[in-house]
């Protein structure tokens, strides 16, 4: 942004920020960064149109803006509202707001299957980070939970509609990532449902991209499928020089093995740049890469548990804001039964194994392999 | 008699057609305006007071003067005729019987905003009124109402009725004009709203079917004179549908001076209760709107009588008031059981849901299984304040007011009629046998409630 470029002045919780106009909320509040950011499970800032039916980023605006104070009446989505000079936004310091996404959360979660078990994309899927840190324990909900046959959209893409939350990302990305759409909504309410047209296959360079964009389970990757638990391996990025995209991705191995190829994500789960077909689907040894080293992972995820180096604490600012740790935040190293603090990830090579954890000696220092205990 | 502006002569034999409807006085309105400027038109419509008549009751002089005129950009109006709100009818009545004050009102709307190609979406079911529809604009046509520089003005004009297939939700009026370019009727986020960006990007008006009609007789005696029907902010003369356990079912024009009471008692109306019954509840406005029992349905909470318009019938706001929304006019007798009828419109609003945001998509569903229970002797008493929970969760925080259409009747069912839910928890057996009855519904109010 140039020097004489106008900005606007908003507050989110307490921390007042400068944007340029036409700023959403959301975009306000990822510019201050870490944990005053309202959840978003359905906006996408690489896909346009998206955002505005999940209500996660929902917030209170407690002052419209200088020349207007006025509050405004509801609850707004704040993906998809843009801020006034002057507004001030309650997140996290809003009650109603607090209450309001504990009931999105709770709806989200009505039709869930839960099978998180078997589910590929546990332990990076943003529905269960979204209830652990906003949802309530259990569930008031008695009834059956909807269910849908399992579909494979063409020969990489699974569909398992049970878990979709309906964000509608896959179909703006199909739609704005390829030249011909042949997937999208059928039917409606609680029984609409993601789709192809007639079963067709999914045939496309880019759309292996659905499944990075889709925040759960309901599209996951058919040759990664059941192949390995994303915490069990060791995201690197890497690179190609490829004649379709920029060739930038993410390399989820185990030694020498290449479990799945996947976009690189931003610390608020967005694809930095979308990847062809190719590179995902079929360059599944490290001789076709160059790799570049670890990524950076954030010490909150679960990932982060058998990585070693590298990994992001999320700076923290809640503590300010509502004077108490937020849950979501916490570094798995220090909480987990397995992990224990004393020992330091960092220093083992290769994947950690339960010996690492359970013996008392030598893993301290973390240089010895668990093979060297035994 | 009250006043009649629409339905002056719909019982007049042929007025579906054009020579009827031109002999009948029919066009003198389009006569006129095409001879004034359309900025007075616009004006005319904003002395009158009119107010949308498709449920939210906004100020259509004042919706209109928010239309953006970018150069040399087309606009367009388009006429909501989805009427699929359960108790609404009136605009299938209007439609039916005296199409052409629709095409009329629609000709003067678009020539006092300046489009060139007008819609009427309609309502899927309503195959029938299509073709009505589209003979009266044959006939318009013909008698160079419509079509290039009518009557010499310069001015061109068509309107073309397109066809719903079936879903509630294109009524809203966003989702309408997704529906109405091809695509899935999911409704919009708003902003940007219709004004600015509404059909093909374009500035748009959407308005309902009586709204458009309205202009004629605006036209005809004037906004001025039009604003003297009726009370405070509730001008002119409202359409009603009435139904259920009433005498004479069918749609009424009314001057909004009347009392709810002297609607539903007198012969000119609803001719009173059906079979001697007593009168337990009514949804004045369609069932979107909060359901009232009968004490408070026939005066407010403060004890004054409650009239038939927009500003009375919600005296209370929700607590004790409701809305008069679509002029759909649900009226039930002490026969008639409000948790029966609370699931019913749960489902239809669980099957209507569009699906896009969360709370409706789920939140609906999950009220209408548990109202199954409660209806079937299943429910727990915990049921009644998840029930609460629910609704407030979904209501405001949705895309649209689908959301909250099927979070107030919940909400008003059970806020005044709890008793009689409690009832079909504790006597599962018996409620499967007989219903509630009228408990004190149907008293007078004692105490006026503080609001
Ligand atoms: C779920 C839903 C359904 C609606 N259905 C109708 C309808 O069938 N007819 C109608 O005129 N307005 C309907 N509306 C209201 C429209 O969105 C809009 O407010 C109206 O057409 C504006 O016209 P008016 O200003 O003339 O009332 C509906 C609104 C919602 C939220
Ligand atoms: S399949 Fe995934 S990306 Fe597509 S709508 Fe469902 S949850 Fe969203
Ligand atoms: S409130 Fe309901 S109908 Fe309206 S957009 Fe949301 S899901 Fe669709
Ligand atoms: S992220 Fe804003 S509504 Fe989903």
């Amino acid at each position: 942004m140039s020097e004489g470029t106008p900005k606007f002045k908003v507050t989110v919780d307490n921390i007042t920020i400068e944007v340029p106009p036409g700023t959403t909320i959301l975009n306000a509040a990822r510019m201050i960064g870490g944990d005053v950011c309202p959840p978003a499970m359905c906006y996408y800032s690489k896909l346009k149109d998206s955002g505005g039916k999940c209500r996660t980023c929902l917030v209170e605006v407690s002052k419209g803006s200088e020349k207007d104070p006025r509050p405004m009446p509801k609850l707004v989505a704040s993906c998809r509202t843009t801020v006034m000079d002057g507004m001030e936004v309650k997140n996290l310091t809003s009650e109603k707001v607090v209450d309001a996404r504990k009931g999105v959360v709770e709806f989200l979660l009505l039709n869930h299957p839960l099978d998180c078990p078997v589910c590929d994309q546990a332990g990076e899927c943003d529905l269960q980070n979204l209830s652990y840190e906003h949802g309530t324990e259990g569930t008031r909900y008695e009834f059956k939970r909807r269910t849908f046959e399992k579909e494979d959209i063409g020969p990489y893409i699974s569909l398992h509609m049970t878990r979709c939350i309906m964000c509608f990302r896959c179909v703006f990305a199909a739609d704005q990532l390829t030249e011909k759409r042949e997937h999208g909504i059928m039917e409606r309410g609680d029984h609409a449902q993601i789709s192809t047209y007639l079963n067709k296959a999914l045939d496309h360079d880019f759309i292996g991209n659905v499944i990075d964009v889709c925040p759960v389970g309901a599209l996951t990757d058919r040759t990664f499928r059941f192949k390995n638990r994303v915490w069990f391996t060791k995201p690197l990025d890497a690179h190609r020089d490829c004649p379709k995209c920029s060739g930038k991705v993410r390399l989820w191995t185990r030694g020498e093995e290449v479990f799945r190829v996947t976009a690189r994500k931003d610390q608020w789960g967005e694809v930095e740049e979308f990847i062809c077909n190719d590179c995902r689907f079929h360059k599944k040894e490290k001789k076709d890469w160059v790799i570049e080293g670890p990524s950076i992972i954030q010490r909150s995820s679960v990932i982060s548990q058998g990585h070693y180096v590298g990994t992001k604490k999320t700076p923290v600012l809640i503590d300010k804001v509502i004077g108490k740790e937020p849950l979501h935040l916490l570094n798995i190293h220090d909480v987990s039964d397995v992990n224990r603090p004393d020992i330091d990830l960092s220093k083992i090579e290769g994947p950690a194994h339960s010996d690492d954890f359970n013996t008392d000696h030598h893993v301290s220092t973390g240089l010895k392999k668990w093979t060297d205990n035994k | 008699m009250g006043v009649k502006l629409l339905l002056e002569h719909d019982h007049v034999e042929g007025i579906r057609y054009y020579d009827t409807y031109r002999k009948n006085g029919g066009y003198r309105a389009a006569e006129k305006a095409l001879k004034m400027a359309p900025a007075d038109i616009v004006e005319e419509v904003k002395k009158s007071g009119l107010r949308g008549r498709g449920g939210a009751g906004f100020p259509t002089g004042l919706k209109w003067s928010f239309l953006a005129k970018p150069e040399g950009v087309p606009r367009h109006i388009v006429c909501n005729a989805d009427e699929s709100e359960p108790g609404t009818f009136k605009d299938r009545y209007l439609m039916e019987f005296i199409p052409h004050l629709l095409i009329e009102g629609l000709l003067v709307s678009s020539f006092a905003l300046g489009s060139n190609a007008t819609y009427i979406y309609i309502r899927g079911e309503y195959a029938w009124i299509v073709d009505i529809l589209n003979q009266a604009i044959a006939e318009a046509k013909n008698n160079g109402w419509l079509g290039k520089n009518i009557k010499g003005t310069g001015f061109d004009c068509e309107i073309y009725v397109h066809r719903g297939a079936g879903a509630y939700i294109c009524g809203e009026e966003t989702a309408l004009l997704e529906s109405l370019e091809g695509k899935r009727g999911n409704p919009r986020l708003k902003p940007p709203f219709p004004a600015v960006q509404g059909v093909w990007m374009r500035p748009t008006v959407v308005n309902n079917v009586e709204t458009i009609a309205s202009v004629v007789p605006i036209i005809n005696i004037g906004g001025d004179e039009y604003a003297k029907i009726g009370i405070g902010k509730s001008t002119g003369t409202k359409l009603m549908s009435a139904c259920g356990n009433i005498n004479k079912p069918g749609v009424y024009e009314i001057d909004m001076t009347i009392s709810v009471e002297e609607f539903i008692f007198s012969d000119e109306y609803c001719g009173g209760i059906k079979n001697g019954k007593k009168l337990k509840a009514c949804i004045p406005g369609g069932s979107s709107v909060p359901i009232l029992p009968a004490n408070l349905l026939l005066k407010t909470a403060k004890g004054e009588t409650r009239l038939m318009n927009y500003e009375s019938m919600s005296d209370g706001g929700f607590v004790s008031g409701s809305m008069i929304g679509s002029g759909g006019f649900e009226v039930f007798d002490e026969d008639q059981c409000i948790v029966r009828h609370t699931m019913t419109l749960a489902r239809f609003y669980n099957h209507e849901s569009c699906g896009q945001c969360s709370p409706c998509r789920e939140g609906t569903g999950w009220m209408y299984k548990i109202l199954k229970n409660l209806e079937y002797g299943k429910g727990k008493m915990s049921d009644i304040d998840l029930l609460w929970d629910i609704q407030r969760k979904i209501e405001g925080n949705t895309i649209c007011p689908l959301g909250d259409a099927a979070a107030w009747p919940v909400a008003a069912a059970i806020r005044h009629f709890r008793d009689e839910f409690e009832w079909h928890i504790k006597n599962p057996e018996e409620s499967q046998k007989r219903n509630f009855g009228l408990a004190h519904y149907a008293d007078p109010i004692h105490v006026a409630a503080s609001v």
